[in-house]
Parts: C-alpha cells; structure tokens; sequence
C-alpha cells in the first residue's frame, strides 16, 4: 500500500512533464493538424537554456525557468515561420516531413554547439534538497516543485484560452479555420501565437526534468515527446484539459511499471497504450467522434 | 456600395466563376439564385477574401478590395454568414456573437449590438450559455446570423439561410432578413429558395455554371417564364 502511494507520487511528478509538452502537442495538432514532432526538441533546448542560466550564469531556478520559457517561445515561433508557415496549403504528409527534418536539425544543431556527452545540473541545495515523509512515503521538494509549476501553468494556460481575446481566436481557428477568417482573426497570428503557448510550457518542461533527474542530453527529447503525443492521443488529440490527464496517465502507468520491477518494458508498455487507444476509441478519452459537416 | 468586374475563379482546372460582374447598392437586398454548383457559395467566398480570384475586380464603396485579406475586408464592413452555418460549436452562444465583434473597437457598444441581436432573436438569448453545437439547426443559423450582425457590417452576406429548415422557420427567417434590411443594413443573399429570396429582394441575379444568364428586379423575374420553369416549379 505505501509502495502504491509511493508510485503515484512519482508517477504524477513525470506525469505533469508529460502532460506540460503533451498540450503544446495538442494545442499545435488542433489549430493545424500538424504532429509537430520537434516539439519534444523544444522540451530538451528548454532543459539546456536552464542548464546554461544555473551554471554560467549562476542563476536561481525562477528565473532560469522564465528565460528558459521565452526563448523556448522564441525559438518556437521562428520555426513555425520558417518551417511550416511556407506550407501552409501543402499536402500534410510534406508538413510531418519537415517537422521530422526540423526535429533532427534541432537535436545535431545542439550536439554540435554543446557537445554529444551527458550534462549535470547542478545539484539542489537549501529548500530545495528538503523532503517530506509521510511514514514511508516520500516527498522530495522537486516534486512538489515541478507539480507546483505545472499547476500554476496550466491555469494560466486555461486562462488565456478561456478568458482572453487571442485565446478565444485560438479556439475559434481550431474549430473552423475559414469562419474564423469571417469574424476577421487574422489566422497566422494566431498560429504563432499557439506556438509560442507550447513552446514556453515544453521549455518549462525541459527545466524541470532538468532539476528532477539531473542528467541532460542533445538527444533526450525524443523519447519523452513521443510519450507525450501518445498522452496527447490518450487524452484526445486537440483537447487541452485531455493533453493534461493523458500526460498524468501515462507518467503514472509508467512509474507503475518500473516501480514493480518491469522497467525494462516501461517504453513497451506506454506504446501498447497508444496502439489499445487507437483500437478501442482512437477519438481518445476525452474524444467525441467527429460528426460529418454537412 | 460593391462592385464586381468580371470576376474569374478556378479551382485547379476548373473555370467556377466565368467573368461575372454584379452591383449591389446601398440599402438594397440583392439576391443570387441558382442550381446547385452554379457558384454562389464561390462568389460570396470570393468576395469576403476567402477565396483568391484569377481576375477581375471586387469594389467597395468605390475602394479595390480584390488584393485585401479577409481580415481587412471585415473590417471595411463586410459579414458572411456561410453556408452551413458554421458556428463554433464548442463554444457558447455569446462566445460566438462575441467573435462576431472580434475585429470592432468601439467595444462600449457591442452590449448594445447584443441587446439588438436578441431582439432579432430572442430564442439567442434563452441559449446563450449554451454550446452553440447543442442548437437546433434554425437556432444554429440565427446564430450565424446574429454572429455575423455583431461585426456591424455594411453590407451583410447570407449564404442559403433557408437550407434544412422546415417551412414555417424560413419563412421567419426570411422576415427577419427583412427586418434587418429595414434598419440600413445591405445584403447580399445566396439561396436555392428562389420564390422565397426573390419575394423580398429588390434585384436579383440568375448564375448558371458560373456565368451570369438573368438580372432584373425581384418581381421582374418572378414573373419571367425561364425562372418559373427552372426555379420556381413552374
């Protein structure tokens, strides 16, 4: 029973990583029906902008995220422009090609400026190396960190969309791209604009992962995004509170795996998840099946 | 107050709108009528901006509107209701009406272009939280309606407002349309429903496969013999 616990701490820690780059997956997949696979790159330059903050310059873990947040955004929006803006009309399996191509340009474009080898963050000290046990379950304060920072993200994420004039515009392209033209929303913005959202929070993504497990690489993207598009396919792809339980779920089950002694597996188990959703209900949990326009 | 000069549109190959020209003028309600694939929806497309033109001109109110976004031309004052109604079925009722206003800056009297809107449609206001999906389909195309008065247009484009209603909610429609042009607003109307649109235009256009064959008054045409016989039933 305490081992349970025990695993569901851990499991909603790597959950709220998941589900963080799951919903710029998502969100990107309903304004453009694009699978932006160098998303998951996004997520590791994110991780490296915090490495680089914490130790050259010294900075505190705030801070760091915020940078690491914008120019994640940044990057994000340029290649939206670059990339995928000249295809807007194009054929969508040229749009997935490219994203491929931008994913492995992004992961050798960072192994040649900061090398192939694996990079420490540095370790927590003070607050941060405190933890709470609760008898024998433990809670470390990076838990309750990258937790913390995912709640905080997503209700200000579920602000914008919600709340806000471009956010309203966001929505509104996702659901009818061309009526959205009608009430005058001026598409390309707000198509950046959804990038820059998903980008910040896989940048956020990349920081945290950072501080929770330590070790960085060029090439540690790839497998956390493709489990975060499975969570954003669990969950509904294009459903933003879906991209949020898919992620939790898939962070739990695989905690859960490793955690009775499977670990070998635990990749295995996430992609079997992907291949039961698509058989079951590919709509995804969150997911109605869409009606035929008339 | 719109012009069109000899407009050209092709899909890939295909000649869909074969230089037609057509004049709308203030105050008026203007209807385009014409069988199925004839190109009405593409011309109504074509002159909000969602569709590029091979050629020709789009005017309005004297200005060269043919190389503006849509954006722009929504906000020099043209609203579409498409066909199908299109509303943003996820979201509410006043969401939608709201995205109607998306582009309007004058935002302290949007409330009162909403208190307009449900006069038109008191139903709009029982439903406006309600997803605007959950709608009935008449409901739906007040919404598009609605939605599409709340950007104050000029000139108002309804595209086959009629399609699958039951008779007795096309005829309101249609009343209310008229109401709508009563208070200044100009349209510009795309229907199938030929006796119906050209009961209350004041001109109309006859499109057979995207070339203009007739022009006249409404009750000019409801009159010709060609028109009975193609549109009216004989």
């Amino acid at each position: 029973m305490e081992q349970l616990i025990q695993q569901v701490v851990n499991g909603i820690s790597l959950g709220s990583i998941y589900a963080l780059i799951a919903l710029g997956y998502t969100m990107v997949y309903g304004i453009i029906k694009l699978i932006n696979f160098a998303h998951g790159d996004i997520y590791m330059l994110g991780a490296y902008i915090g490495y680089f903050c914490m130790t050259t310059l010294h900075l505190g873990f705030l801070p760091s995220l915020l940078i690491a947040m914008v120019l994640c955004t940044l990057v994000g929006i340029t290649i939206e422009k670059i990339a995928y803006k000249p295809l807007r009309n194009a054929a969508r399996i040229a749009v997935l090609i490219t994203a491929i191509g931008v994913s492995l340009f992004i992961e050798y474009g960072t192994m040649f400026f900061v090398g192939a080898g694996v990079r420490s963050y540095p370790a927590m000290t003070g607050l941060m190396v405190q933890k709470i046990s609760l008898g024998s379950t433990v809670i470390t304060m990076q838990q309750i960190l990258i937790v913390a920072v995912t709640v905080v993200l997503m209700t200000i994420l579920q602000f914008i969309v919600k709340k806000t004039r471009i956010g309203k515009a966001m929505r509104a392209v996702s659901l009818d791209n061309d009526a959205a033209q009608l009430m005058g929303i001026n598409v390309d913005t707000t198509i950046s604009f959804t990038f820059a959202l998903g980008s910040a929070l896989a940048g956020a993504a990349g920081i945290l992962v950072g501080v929770y497990y330590n070790s960085i690489n060029p090439l540690m993207g790839i497998m956390p995004g493709l489990k975060a598009f499975v969570a954003a396919v669990l969950g509904g792809i294009g459903i933003i509170p879906g991209a949020m339980i898919g992620g939790y779920l898939i962070g739990i089950v695989e905690v859960f795996v490793s955690g009775y002694g499977y670990s070998m597996y635990r990749d295995a188990v996430v992609f079997a998840i992907l291949i039961l959703i698509l058989i079951i209900k590919p709509a995804g949990i969150m997911g109605r099946n869409t009606r035929e326009k008339v | 107050m719109l012009e069109i000069k000899n407009m050209n549109v092709h899909f890939g190959v295909i000649h869909a709108l074969k230089g037609i020209s057509l004049t709308v003028n203030d105050g008026e309600i203007v209807t385009l009528i014409g069988a199925n694939g004839a190109g009405k929806t593409t011309t109504l497309r074509t002159i909000s901006g969602l569709k590029k033109p091979t050629d020709g001109e789009i005017l309005l109110n004297g200005r060269d509107i043919t190389h503006t976004t849509a954006q722009e031309r929504v906000k020099m004052g043209i609203s579409h209701a498409p066909e199908g109604r299109r509303v943003f079925s996820t979201m509410t009722v006043l969401e939608n009406l709201e995205l109607g206003a998306y582009l309007r800056k004058d935002k302290e009297n949007i409330p009162k272009d909403l208190k307009m809107v449900y006069e038109h449609f008191p139903i709009l206001y029982d439903r406006r939280k309600q997803a605007a999906g959950t709608l009935s389909g008449g409901e739906q195309q007040m919404l598009a309606i609605g939605r599409a008065l709340m950007g104050r247009p000029q000139i108002l484009f309804l595209d086959e407002p009629s399609m699958g209603l039951a008779p007795l909610l096309v005829q309101e429609i249609f009343s209310i349309i008229r109401n709508i042009n009563s208070t200044g607003t100009t349209i510009l109307l795309v229907e199938q429903n030929a006796s119906m649109a050209l009961q209350i235009a004041h001109r109309a256009y006859v499109l057979e496969t995207g070339s203009i064959t007739l022009s006249g008054t409404g009750a000019e045409l409801m009159q010709s013999d060609d028109i009975r016989k193609a549109y009216l039933g004989g």
